[in-house]
């Protein structure tokens, strides 16, 4: 299973994907089985049953949401390329990329990536604003049934107050981006995949 | 009090310096001679009895021998409290020298006072130091751990506990021994195993210094959990050596038998102290479950079963250190949801007390056995431990840094390392360890006087320079930040979106173990350990609810609840029309949650306290208008049970069910002036209601979620309202009803 697995891949593609997602050839290949793992259609590509089969993800409050993360715009199947792209935002930042020239583009696991890409989580309908409503659907999920929409309500609120700087009752990106200035980004976001 | 004024502003504060040093100047001399007064005084009176058969009656008689014990204790911790007192009224002072330092030089004036009057000093007695002395010292760091950080930095910590001071014994214990080689230092009779028994003993870094020193300057949170979290777990790695290198220097010889015993029994002594703690503090959890009925006991467990951890564990010869940090980072999360608030408030303060006390003793007494101590002095043995117990740090630290950064997602930076290796102070737990030796040991004078030279160095040197060393290199500074509820909702968002991107992955790692503890511990240990429906209540209500209160107290405490006087009269005539009548079950059941509620609200209050002196802000503030709440709440409580209706039941929306809020008001204490109540219709029309007070406030689809807002007047009134009234509702008195509150514990506000 493994050695067909890999035979799969061809080194090409490792070396894109490589550019693309700055992971190493072992990282690359070590996922590829994963992917291949759980592709159990054995087409070459994930669908969202795939995902829903593993069970960290059924328990996982943002189950869904993390779901669809992988999913690009409408459409329903996801192939490795896609799936290493997702996964490159949780790679961990490393102090030789911090010097690299700045004229390169941004790569995908820079800081303002990563909480771009929590920011689009909580922001479902793509207005790069998060609303009050967005803010409530993701605080349901994570306190669960017990709370009272009244209190969920409060808490939204005292929440979209604090972070809410230009008045719009909304998060913007940027707003978003100055509430979490504190938090260790580049830690809580980081996986650390095996070298 | 002299009747002359003072000139200039210090002058007060300096007098009272002079005086406290008089004091203690005399104090001193009276209790050392007291002994010699003692021993004349009884041979006096026993002959006068024998003499006359009837003397007058002793209207006044001196009887010192039969207080003498608890008096010196008593009068040794007062003189060291107004020392402490002193410090910090000579501001100037206590910014550039660390309080260790100076508490040290104070034991040596003690020390020398008491020699000069030609009594023995006393030493610090190493029973009174490790049983005595350094558990509430422990057990106020274990309790109050800032958890995140530690769990995030374990792996780190542990390196450096164990893997550092192995390295430090046996780099230092090694190298001095070549040096009692060489002919010329005339040390020829100190072999392998004495040296490393010394080195195992000053090796370890002391968590009494490093808590002393690192608390004063506010270095980032990462390098102080790393030098904290290594000074208290490498207990076990020092106990365990110094044990081990006592044994074999008896015997002389060490067998490959020998050293593997030796790493079992790193590995017992570790895991039987955690498991000791952790026996006793899910032990103290489950007893606070039941402690609803009798709350004034309740800090005392929380003591005694630390206590007897600490106990239990050394008399095994396991760590007793880690048994008690393990007992307080374990009972603390299932106690606080069970005791009230004043237990909890009671608990932190003589946590403090008690620590704060025991450190000032231990850094004194440390001078004065300096003075006392018999002493051996050899230059170079002394001065080559020093530079070695640098050396040896800096690179280890290095070395360490260097294989652990392969395996951290963020870097120890140069600075980092510099703090941690500079942070390595030594202190009493080495000397009490040192001063344990037997007499057998030859060496021990020398190697007691070493100790206290590097103890003297880190402390003085290391630790009054490491101020201004942090801010020469611009180390990162702690960052103080306000509770941020996005901050808290943020990151449990990223530990859920990582805990589920690790499930994609494949990958067991830190979030996944993380996710799955906690899992567990809602679904088997809450419920067995924490009394009544609390256990249910996620993290983020509770540090939502612990916000407002802090909010809603400041805002008591700075005056901004308005009074709105003429609304209220208008309001009386309203009223009684307005008011339904209420039922003595419904009261009773409003008063039962609003009672759980307070508890939920008060308790849950995080401490991240490091600091001796200070404890965090909020709490002061709490505790500031806790007095003034006191008074409001009496008068609320009376006032409840004739005002109070329905409150909103999730389970049962009524139709039109009206939400009670009080009018703030600082008239509550006059007896003729009512909290007005006005009512808000849970789907409000546009128009306001005739009973509503909400004429000014611009009406929003969710009234009650109309938090504050420099918005002007109106909605500050609103808002100061609700903060009232949320106040208000915490204003019972702590401790919930036996009786079950299972619907709706949290009261919507």
């Amino acid at each position: 299973m493994g050695s067909r697995a890999s035979s799969l891949l061809r080194e090409e593609e490792i070396e894109e994907i490589k550019k693309e997602t700055g992971f190493s050839h072992s990282q690359i290949t070590r996922l590829y089985s994963r992917f291949t793992s759980l592709d159990k259609g054995e087409n070459g590509t994930l669908g969202r049953e795939d995902f829903q089969r593993i069970p960290e993800l059924a328990i996982n409050p943002l189950g869904d949401r993390i779901i669809n993360a992988f999913f690009p715009e409408g459409e329903d199947q996801v192939n490795f390329r896609g799936f290493m792209r997702t996964l490159a935002h949780f790679r961990p930042i490393e102090d030789n990329e911090k010097n690299k020239d700045p004229t390169a583009s941004e790569p995908l696991n820079s800081r303002i990536n990563k909480l771009l890409f929590a920011f689009q989580l909580y922001d479902l309908d793509r207005d790069d604003k998060i609303s009050r409503d967005e803010l409530l659907q993701v605080l349901r999920m994570m306190v669960g049934v017990n709370i009272s929409d009244e209190q969920l309500g409060s808490i939204a609120d005292r929440t979209i107050q604090e972070a809410d700087q230009n008045g719009d009752n909304s998060i913007s990106f940027n707003e978003f981006i100055k509430v979490l200035e504190k938090v260790d980004v580049e830690q809580k976001m980081s996986i650390r995949f095996l070298h | 009090m002299p009747a002359f004024s003072c000139a200039f502003p210090g002058c007060r504060r300096d007098l009272l310096v002079i005086v406290l040093v008089v004091f203690v100047g005399i104090g001193l001399p009276i209790e050392a001679s007291a002994p010699a007064y003692q021993s004349h005084g009884t041979e006096g009176s026993y002959l006068t009895n024998v003499t006359n058969t009837k003397k007058a009656f002793p209207v006044l008689a001196v009887n010192y021998k039969h207080v003498r014990q608890p008096f010196e204790i008593a009068l040794w911790i007062l003189l060291a409290l107004l020392m402490k007192l002193g410090f910090h009224l000579i501001p100037r002072l206590s910014g550039v020298v660390p309080e260790s330092c100076l508490l040290i030089v104070v034991g040596l004036l003690v020390g020398g006072l008491i020699k000069v009057i030609g009594e023995e000093p006393p030493v610090l007695d190493s029973q009174l130091f490790f049983l005595c002395l350094l558990p509430p010292i422990i057990l106020d760091a274990g309790y109050f751990l800032p958890i995140r950080p530690f769990t995030e930095n374990v792996g780190t910590i542990l390196v450096f506990a164990v893997i550092g001071t192995l390295w430090n014994t046996f780099f230092m214990g090694g190298l001095l021994y070549a040096l009692c080689q060489i002919e010329s230092v005339g040390l020829g009779g100190v072999d392998l195993l004495a040296c490393l028994l010394f080195g195992s003993i000053v090796s370890a870094v002391d968590p009494v210094a490093v808590l002393a020193v690192f608390e004063e300057i506010h270095i980032n949170e990462l390098v102080h959990i790393l030098v904290f979290g290594e000074s208290l777990l490498n207990d076990a790695v020092t106990v365990v050596l110094y044990n081990l290198f006592e044994e074999f220097a008896k015997v002389g010889t060490v067998t490959v038998l020998d050293v593997f015993l030796g790493v079992v029994c790193f590995f017992v002594v570790s895991l039987g102290g955690v498991l000791v703690g952790a026996i006793y503090g899910f032990l103290a959890a489950f007893t606070s479950r039941f402690t609803s009925h009798t709350r004034v006991i309740e800090p005392l467990f929380v003591f005694l079963y630390s206590y007897m951890a600490y106990l239990s564990s050394e008399m095994f010869h396991l760590s007793g250190i880690m048994a008690l940090i393990v007992c307080g980072v374990v009972m603390r999360p299932y106690v606080e949801a069970n005791i009230s608030h004043k237990s909890y408030t009671t608990i932190k303060y003589f946590l403090k007390m008690w620590s704060s006390v025991s450190e000032t003793l231990i850094f004194i007494f440390l001078g004065v056995s300096t003075v006392a101590g018999p002493h051996a002095w050899n230059w170079t043995f002394v001065i080559t431990t020093v530079i070695l117990c640098l050396v040896s740090r800096v690179l280890g630290v290095i070395g360490l840094t260097f294989i652990i950064n392969k395996f951290r997602i963020v870097k120890l930076t140069k600075k980092d390392q510099f703090i941690v290796a500079y942070g390595g102070l030594r202190g009493a737990i080495a000397f009490s360890l040192g001063y344990l030796l037997s007499n057998r040991h030859q060496m021990r004078n020398l190697f007691l006087t070493a100790i206290i030279t590097v103890i003297f160095f880190t402390v003085f040197v290391q630790g009054m320079t490491i101020r201004p060393l942090v801010e020469l290199l611009a180390v990162k500074k702690k960052k103080e930040s306000k509770p941020s509820i996005n901050e808290e909702i943020h990151t449990e968002f990223l530990n859920h979106l990582l805990t589920g991107v690790e499930g994609v992955c494949g990958h067991y790692g830190h979030y996944h173990w993380k996710e799955k503890l906690n899992r567990f511990n809602k679904t088997y240990v809450k419920r067995w350990l924490i009394a009544g429906e609390n256990f249910k209540e996620p993290e983020l209500i509770a540090f939502y609810r612990k916000m407002e209160l802090k909010q809603a107290i400041m805002m008591v405490e700075s005056g901004q609840l308005p009074s709105a006087l003429p609304s209220t009269i208008s309001m009386q005539n309203i009223q009684p029309r307005a008011i339904p009548r209420v039922s003595k079950k419904r009261e009773e059941e409003i008063r039962r949650i609003l009672r759980s509620n307070l508890q939920n609200n008060k308790q849950k209050m995080r401490s991240r306290s490091y600091s001796r002196h200070t404890l965090f802000d909020a709490d002061e503030e709490d505790n500031v208008s806790e007095v003034r709440l006191r008074k409001t709440k009496m008068e609320m409580e009376r006032r409840m049970s004739h005002y109070l209706t329905v409150p909103a039941n999730r389970e049962s929306p009524r139709p039109g069910v009206r939400r009670v809020r009080f009018e703030s008001d600082n008239q509550v204490f006059s007896a003729d002036s009512v909290p007005t109540v006005h009512f808000e219709q849970p789907s409000p029309p546009s128009t306001p209601d005739a009973v509503s007070l909400e004429e000014e406030v611009p009406k929003r689809p969710s009234l009650e979620a109309d938090i504050e807002g420099p918005r002007g007047n109106a909605s500050d009134n609103h808002q100061g309202e609700l903060d009232y009234q949320r106040l208000a509702r915490c204003l019972s008195d702590p401790g919930p009803n036996k009786d079950k509150e299972e619907d709706d514990p949290f009261m919507s506000c």
